[in-house]
């Protein structure tokens, strides 16, 4: 998604009088031609994301639209104050993009994995949280977010590779029908139920993409295909705590959407203490391939 | 007595004259606070004490309406809600408020409630990069406007204000004045006890700054710093930090230099005698400006 991001951050420039582009050091063979486009606009704040945060405030607060660009976990955790007093509490339309939520960055280990980025932001008062899915939703999450009055948080990864067509980016997507369960998921992860290996169970499944949080409320048609099946799952590259899951299930409790099962598949961390790609974690946190078919498997088929 | 003789002298009295000006300001605006304190029976009576002045001198002496000002150590928001009140920014029933349920004036700065204070701070650290963020968004709209940010020095211990000033410095930006309440204190003990800042000079220096000493409870020093500042600002390009040398409580006989000054709201003696205290320290400074000039 970096690459679409740099590119949809580019064509925003050219409509746009009041952005800057902060990076905290990040962004090699992506942002080069960002930092070509946007001149004395893009500034390198060096390894120091408190700083850059507050920085943005600051520039916010003279009316510009500054972007701090860093890794999902630099750009939430470490500078997590500086969020909530100098942006949050002052609703400052500042944008936060975090490359590699979840396990993203892989092999790097868990330093550079970002596994509560999206707990920690939800907790926050007037944060708003994109999830896109595709390369696609790019170019309309930054319009969105150009446009979003309150401060917000771009959680960056690999994008989905989705063989069917789906809809424009919006906090609800049906990505696709299904006969017996419904998964309810934010990120690329969704993208891992179409490469299970298996028809049967694929055509059991309805899928929905979460793009936004907090939620304004649910789709009718949601409610209705749970009404339908009456199973439920969530699917994160997150730690349950305040994850999609929390956050699902109290938008159903709140609104009166109570289907009979309700289950929450997310990362548990680091099991076996070892390390991999993106997808080796994924496969041990039960969010990828075979592990996630058997989990799947039993919640639908007992 | 040569001609210029004659000017020295006239510069001298002029130089008296407003020190007892800014004098009969900073009296004002520490009875105001130190009213506001005994009322709400509230501490951190020692931490607008020892930055009194520089306020009064940033305000009445230095700043222009169009410049902005971050009180990074907020816990001095009293001294900041006198200061504006005596500007004539924040009006009697405001200031009563303080601490009352419901106010605007808490004890450390509001959000987005008084258009002077454009930004919350207290949690230590933050004051520098939101003034450095404002300096450079100010520069990118080719704004002349001048920044002035007050830290104190025990919060040099958070290391996000080293990051600011390594930014503030490789940006240069030069329309940016950060002051330094440099009293001694912090939290619970004396800053070279608990974490040594000295030679804050020479780091200050070391990071790109050109660091300047003043004398924070003597309008004569502090306006040769704002002087000093100002030569600096129009013909180099490299921000400044000032030094301000205080004593945290300044003025209060039994509290003064004390970390007790920091917590402890002021009995009905110690506020008395406070005012008494204060009272006669403006006259002793204002016959001591009089007789320089």
């Amino acid at each position: 998604m970096r690459d679409e991001f740099a590119r949809a951050m580019i064509a925003l420039f050219r409509e746009r009088t009041d952005l800057v582009f902060i990076t905290g050091d990040l962004g090699y063979m992506a942002l080069e031609r960002v930092a070509e486009a946007y001149g004395d606009r893009f500034i390198n704040a060096g390894v120091a994301e408190q700083n850059a945060v507050s920085v943005a405030a600051g520039l916010a607060r003279e009316g510009l639209r500054p972007w701090v660009y860093s890794a999902a976990t630099f750009v939430t955790l470490r500078p997590y104050e500086q969020i909530r007093n100098d942006l949050c509490l002052h609703k400052l339309p500042v944008k936060l993009v975090g490359n590699g939520g979840g396990y993203g960055y892989g092999i790097m280990g868990a330093t550079h994995h970002a596994l509560e980025d999206v707990g920690a932001l939800r907790a926050l008062p007037n944060m708003r949280l994109y999830l896109p899915l595709l390369a696609a939703d790019l170019e309309p999450v930054v319009g969105i977010m150009a446009r979003d009055p309150w401060p917000n948080y771009l959680r960056l990864n690999a994008a989905a590779s989705i063989p069917a067509e789906v809809g424009p980016f919006a906090q609800w997507r049906r990505i696709k029908r299904g006969h017996r369960c419904i998964v309810i998921g934010m990120g690329p992860v969704l993208g891992n139920l179409f490469e299970l290996g298996d028809r049967e169970l694929l055509d059991d499944i309805e899928i929905w993409s979460v793009g936004m949080l907090p939620f304004d409320g649910v789709p009718d048609n949601l409610r209705a295909s749970i009404e339908e099946k009456q199973r439920v799952v969530t699917l994160e590259e997150h730690y349950g705590a305040c994850g999609l899951g929390e956050a699902v299930s109290h938008l159903f409790a709140t609104h009166a959407v109570f289907p009979q099962s309700f289950s929450c598949l997310h990362a548990v961390g680091y099991p076996t203490g070892r390390y991999g790609s993106q997808r080796w974690h994924q496969q041990e946190n039960g969010l990828a391939g075979q592990p996630l078919v058997s989990r799947l498997k039993k919640l639908i088929y007992g | 007595m040569t001609e210029n003789q004659l000017d020295q002298r006239m510069m001298r009295e002029d130089l008296a004259a407003e020190c007892v000006r800014l004098a009969g300001r900073a009296l004002s605006v520490k009875r105001r606070f130190l009213a506001m304190y005994k009322k709400a029976d509230a501490g951190h009576v020692g931490c607008s004490l020892s930055c009194a002045e520089m306020l009064v001198l940033l305000k009445f002496a230095w700043m222009q309406d169009r410049d902005t000002f971050i009180l990074s150590k907020g816990h001095a928001a009293a001294a900041l809600y006198s200061l504006l009140a005596e500007a004539g920014l924040l009006s009697q029933d405001q200031i009563d408020s303080f601490y009352a349920e419901g106010t605007l004036l808490p004890a450390l700065p509001p959000v987005n409630a008084i258009k002077e204070i454009p930004f919350a701070t207290g949690s230590l650290g933050h004051g520098l990069s939101l003034c450095a963020g404002m300096a450079l968004g100010a520069r990118l709209k080719r704004d002349e406007r001048r920044f002035f940010c007050l830290t104190s020095d025990g919060e040099l211990d958070e290391g996000s204000v080293w990051e600011a000033a390594l930014f503030v410095a490789h940006h240069k930006l030069s329309r940016l004045v950060w002051l330094i309440d440099r009293n001694h204190i912090q939290g619970i003990g004396r800053t070279e006890e608990v974490m040594a800042l000295e030679p804050l000079d020479a780091k200050l220096r070391a990071f790109g700054f050109r660091a300047i000493v003043a004398r924070g409870h003597d309008f004569a020093s502090l306006l040769a710093a704002r002087d000093q500042c100002t030569r600096i600002l129009e013909h180099e390009d490299a921000p400044v930090a000032v030094i301000v040398d205080t004593v945290k409580g300044h003025g209060l006989r039994s509290l003064q230099d004390s970390v007790d000054s920091h917590y402890l709201p002021l009995d009905d003696a110690q506020y008395a005698q406070a005012i008494e205290d204060l009272t006669l320290a403006h006259q002793a400074a204002v016959r001591g400006y009089q007789n320089a000039g």
